[in-house]
């Protein structure tokens, strides 16, 4: 079972504001699709490796030449807030 | 002009190579058919065919994929007005091999759904019952091209988004292996899962579409080089080739559905092939797994929305409020349920109950698919254990939403290569079933697929 | 309280080092937007380092390869195997949301640089940087900060110390050791203003002979060794006065200003540290290769520690005479070019170098003055065969290291070459005839009333006369 505090921890770790009706709709929706996943346990895994890669490829590397950059108006272009030639955010660390 | 809407894309393509038609020709007969789209399969139409347009049919793209100046939201309010400054490599690839954009195709946002719901900019209805869902993730895709509003689409397929919609919309999809086609440009959902792939209106098609997409990409580090030229399916025949069943006798699976399924599994006898059935016994946990691993990488690929350097920007005040309340306004509810549950399961304490578990069935249900084709060729599957929902009828049950991927997650997860073709029909609607082979297995896949769907016979356009 | 008080001297500081590196690629590490330099703010971007959607990133091979030889240099186990995770943290100078780096699979394991064990080394990305722009209307009179992305996606290798370090004087000097080593193999500008190598120090105390270890506090990015030396000395000070005054060491992260002395926690969240690492799902194992080692060993050029142990044991040069020319590699290469010209005893050539020559051009590379090694070297010869004298040869180097040119064609040119014996004779002969006085006091025994004789000679000889030559010349001509 998740607990509404464990939503908003979640949701906070994850930059998500979530209203009231909707930290209550998540708690039983995240508790019921997880007691699903829970279903992995009926498998027995001992010793068994995890796979996080289907494809067994290693040292794929890119050769260290320089491929061009965009045009500091182009990179700016679709930021919601800007100035002085950078991406303007409110500062970190205020309240 | 040849009535372009009776001929698939592959024929047409003959057409424009022997001068019979011009390439500018069929853009415009393909932009007209797409702007006339009533079903909502479409998030934006190209205005004009390229000046370089060559020799292939225009291709609908789904809106996942990145395409320089084009709206490309991947069906999301957080990428409203995002126009990308690159183009996606399979994108350029089937470009340069002569198809143009012919436009965006709606989907579920960020490809989480299967019945194209989750769309930031509203649903798709299905071409065979408008009251219906086409599927998802890929739905604007598949509904585009079974209601001959494209000649041939691609899409992406992560645990079933071009496989299901295909089914449920009587059309042919194909999810090739992980590695086959690059991902670069494709707004990433899960990683380790996502892969480009065709939607089209046959077998042929669907070979000839995945011909120009393969291939490393130096963009994509988990791209590989095709190993062999993909051939041209012409089989018609099955003699030599083994299937194996599994689902049939599943839980979730539609009576009616699994006897279209039945019947299949009969002409693949007629056609010489052999069929038994087959245990995958891990791939039951497929679903579980999947709703650990696709989320993880989820809950990460999806960090970047937040504000900053593209899409819209809300919220007043602190970083943290401008964080929170641009995702919270910018995502949908099944994308943030996945944010949710793939930061729950990354998080410290439970990383190992769920991500490290995942990933360990994950590696159950590839050795599963090993040891099955060293026995058959092939398995085979329903694509999706229901003909198409009504809209609605599952959007308050994520779980039963998630089921319809039953049959398609396990291959995902083992990264090998499916395909759904149309079997044939349940009370009205298409029922789809699933080939798949081992990796990098296409060309074969296609070909048995060739031999099944010309004995089925399918008549593909809907009288939508 | 005084210091010899044994309370005073009960406690011992336990100091590990966590030091990032920005490798010296042409391109970043994970796209191929070329590195920045102070140029104006994004315009070294592009969709894949500003985290658009859909890019994905490629190792930068050059860097896997600077890594290599930096985990080579350090003497660490290399991983067969090794691959990326994400980080998951939000913030505004981390464009997706995720730093690509290494976790619990690192490119390499427990090495040694020096006494102090090394933990771990392992490749990463830099951050982007965030320059604070003051308040705006725009977001209700709030503070705001500009992002420049030019730095994010730098290649950056991480290393960790184990915590072997007992003094900050000590950490200093690991420090200088690991820049001048890392300076040396070139892959890195390893420049703290600047932020090519950049400290953090966890430092803890603990009853000194103990072996536990205490709580531990985090002291940020420090930018000179003088600041680590001082901060860290602060935060000792600070803990040890807090654990006599019966408090408790809280795990927290300070920032030490230099110029107040003062340090400041800098604020955690309590989720702070949940960065909710997996793997990497956009890159593939880094598994090295035979060729890649090879090619990383063939790299490594001979290290400041084992120069200076070379110097040390082989030209017989006092150990700091040999660090020195060790940890300033050019001037080391200067001084082994100049006793490679066959000219010269290698201990004064090294007394040259490692003095008279900085004492001229500061912290430059003689490479980029006039003067020659091999100038050098027979201008140091020309000493020793007492054919000029030290000020004189001092003076030659003035002129070598301006314009350059041969120290012998520069001696007869301005008339330095020493007074010949004949000659230097009679004005000893003058000096002792015209100072009577000093003559009688050091018969008499003053033995220092000498230099009234002798400074008439060095005067006479306008300094291209041995002082300790006149003084025996005299001696033995008043029979004292
Ligand atoms: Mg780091
Ligand atoms: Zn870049």
């Amino acid at each position: 079972m998740i607990e509404r505090d464990q939503v908003l921890h979640v949701a906070r770790l994850a930059r998500l504001r979530l209203t009231d009706d909707e930290v209550d709709r998540m708690a039983g929706e995240m508790s019921k699709i997880l007691e699903h996943v829970e279903k992995m346990s009926e498998l027995d895994l001992d010793g068994v490796e995890p796979t996080s890669h289907v494809v067994e490829l290693q040292n794929v590397l890119r050769e260290d030449a320089p491929r061009g950059s965009l045009p500091r108006a182009q990179a700016l272009d679709p930021a919601p807030d800007v100035a002085q030639g950078g991406f303007r955010v409110p500062s970190p660390g205020q309240g | 002009m040849t009535d372009l809407l009776s001929l698939n894309a592959a024929a047409q393509a003959g057409l424009m190579r022997n001068g019979e038609l011009s390439p500018r020709e069929a853009f415009d007969f393909w932009r007209a058919r797409a702007e006339e789209d009533e079903l909502g399969a479409y998030l934006w139409v190209a205005e004009a065919a390229p000046e370089d347009v060559g020799d292939l049919p225009p291709v609908a793209v789904k809106d996942l994929f990145c395409v320089e100046g084009v709206p490309s939201t991947a069906g999301s309010r957080i990428l409203e007005g995002y126009r990308p400054p690159y183009t996606a490599t399979s994108v350029r690839n089937l470009q340069s091999a002569g198809a143009a954009v012919l436009g965006k195709t709606n989907q579920d946002e960020f490809a989480m759904g299967s019945s194209n719901e989750n769309s930031g900019y509203g649903p798709v209805q299905n071409p065979w019952d408008r009251s219906r869902v086409p599927g998802g993730s890929s739905g604007g895709s598949a509904a585009a091209v079974a209601a001959g509003a494209a000649p041939w689409a691609i899409g992406t397929d992560t645990g079933g988004s071009i496989r299901q919609p295909a089914a449920l919309c009587g059309i042919v999809g194909l999810k090739p292996t992980y590695g086959a086609v690059s991902r670069y440009g494709m707004i990433a959902f899960a990683s380790s899962l996502d892969q480009c792939g065709p939607l089209t209106r046959d077998v042929t098609d669907a070979a000839l579409l995945f011909r120009h997409l393969v291939g490393r990409d130096r963009c994509d580090s988990t791209s590989v080089e095709y190993p062999e030229p993909v051939r041209l399916p012409s089989a018609e025949r099955l003699d030599g080739l083994s299937f194996g069943v599994w689902g049939l006798e599943e839980e979730g699976l539609d009576r009616a559905v699994a006897d279209v399924i039945r019947g299949t599994l009969g002409t693949i006898e007629e056609l010489g092939g052999a069929v038994e059935e087959i245990e995958l016994p891990s791939a039951r946990q497929g679903i579980a797994a999947y709703y650990v691993i696709a989320p993880a990488e989820a809950s990460a690929n999806l960090a970047r929305y937040d504000g900053v350097r593209y899409g819209p920007r809300s919220g007043d005040g602190d970083l943290d409020a401008m964080y929170e309340q641009t995702r919270h306004d910018g995502f949908g509810d099944e994308v943030k349920r996945r944010i949710m549950i793939g930061t729950y399961a990354l998080s410290s304490g439970y990383y190992e109950a769920y991500y490290g578990t995942a990933q360990k069935v994950r590696t159950r249900i590839a050795e599963d698919f090993r040891a099955a084709f060293k026995a058959v060729d092939f398995v085979v599957t329903p694509t999706s254990p229901t003909v198409a929902f009504e809209l609605g009828e599952r959007t308050a049950d994520p779980l039963a939403m998630y089921l319809s991927d039953y049959f398609t997650v396990p291959m995902s997860l083992a990264g090998i290569a499916a395909v759904s073709i149309p079997a044939g029909l349940c009370d009205g609607l298409p029922v789809g079933l699933q080939i798949a082979g081992p990796a990098f297995s296409e060309s074969r896949v296609l070909d048995a697929a060739h031999a099944l769907e010309k004995a089925i016979g399918f008549e593909g356009v809907p009288r939508a | 309280m005084s210091i010899t008080e044994p309370e005073a001297r009960a406690y011992e500081p336990v100091i590990g080092l966590e030091i990032h590196v920005q490798l010296k690629t042409r391109t970043k590490m994970f796209c191929g937007c070329a590195l920045s330099f102070g140029e104006e703010p994004n315009t070294r971007t592009c969709p894949i380092c500003l985290g658009h959607p859909g890019t994905l990133p490629v190792a930068n091979a050059e860097a896997v390869h600077f890594a290599l030889m930096i985990a080579m240099a350090f003497e660490c186990d290399i991983a067969p195997r090794s691959i990326f995770h994400r980080k998951n943290y939000f913030y505004p100078d981390l464009p997706k949301g995720y730093q690509i780096s290494q976790y619990d699979m690192p490119l390499a394991r427990n090495g040694r640089l020096g006494d102090v064990r090394i933990h771990r080394v392992h490749l990463e990305e830099d951050a982007a940087k965030l320059v604070h722009a003051g308040a705006s209307g725009r977001i209700h009179g709030a503070q705001t900060s500009v992002v420049d992305f030019n730095r994010g996606g730098t290649p950056l290798v991480e290393i960790v110390t184990e915590p072997d370090l007992r003094s900050p004087a000590a950490a200093a000097e690991f420090g200088r050791l690991l820049q001048a080593t890392l300076r040396r193999m070139g892959v890195s500008d390893v420049n703290m203003e600047e932020g090519s190598l950049r400290l953090d120090a966890n430092v803890s105390i603990r009853p000194a002979g103990e072996a536990t270890l205490g709580t531990k506090t985090e002291l940020k990015n420090m930018n000179s060794f003088r600041f680590l030396e001082r901060g860290l000395s602060a935060e000792i000070a600070r803990q040890e006065e807090l654990v006599r005054g019966g408090g408790e060491v809280e795990q927290e992260t300070l920032h030490y200003d230099p110029q107040s002395g003062g340090l400041t926690a800098l604020r955690t969240k309590e989720e702070a540290h949940d960065y909710r690492y997996f793997p990497e799902p956009d890159l593939v194992p880094i598994a090295p290769t035979e060729a890649m080692l090879e090619r990383a060993r063939a790299a490594l050029p001979e290290l400041p520690a084992a120069r200076a142990e070379r110097f040390e044991r082989e030209l017989e040069l006092p150990g700091d005479t040999a660090r020195l020319l060790s940890f300033r590699s050019e001037l080391g290469d200067f001084f082994e070019e100049a006793i490679e010209a066959g000219d010269g005893d290698a201990r004064s050539v090294a007394n040259w170098v490692t003095n008279e020559l900085p004492a001229r051009i500061g912290g430059a590379d003689p490479a980029d003055t006039g003067v020659e090694p091999a100038a050098l070297a027979r201008l140091v010869a020309m000493v020793e065969a007492k054919e000029v004298s030290r000020s004189a040869a001092q003076e030659v180097l003035d002129v070598l290291v301006a314009d350059g040119g041969d120290p012998r064609a520069v001696v007869d040119a301005k008339g330095l070459s020493r007074a010949d014996t004949g000659e230097l004779a009679e004005i000893v002969e003058r000096a002792i005839a015209s100072n009577q006085d000093a003559v009688d006091k050091v018969r008499a025994g003053k033995a220092q009333a000498i230099g009234a004789i002798v400074g008439a000679v060095m005067r006479e000889t306008k300094g291209r006369a041995d002082g300790g030559e006149v003084q025996r010349m005299i001696r033995e001509r008043i029979g004292s």
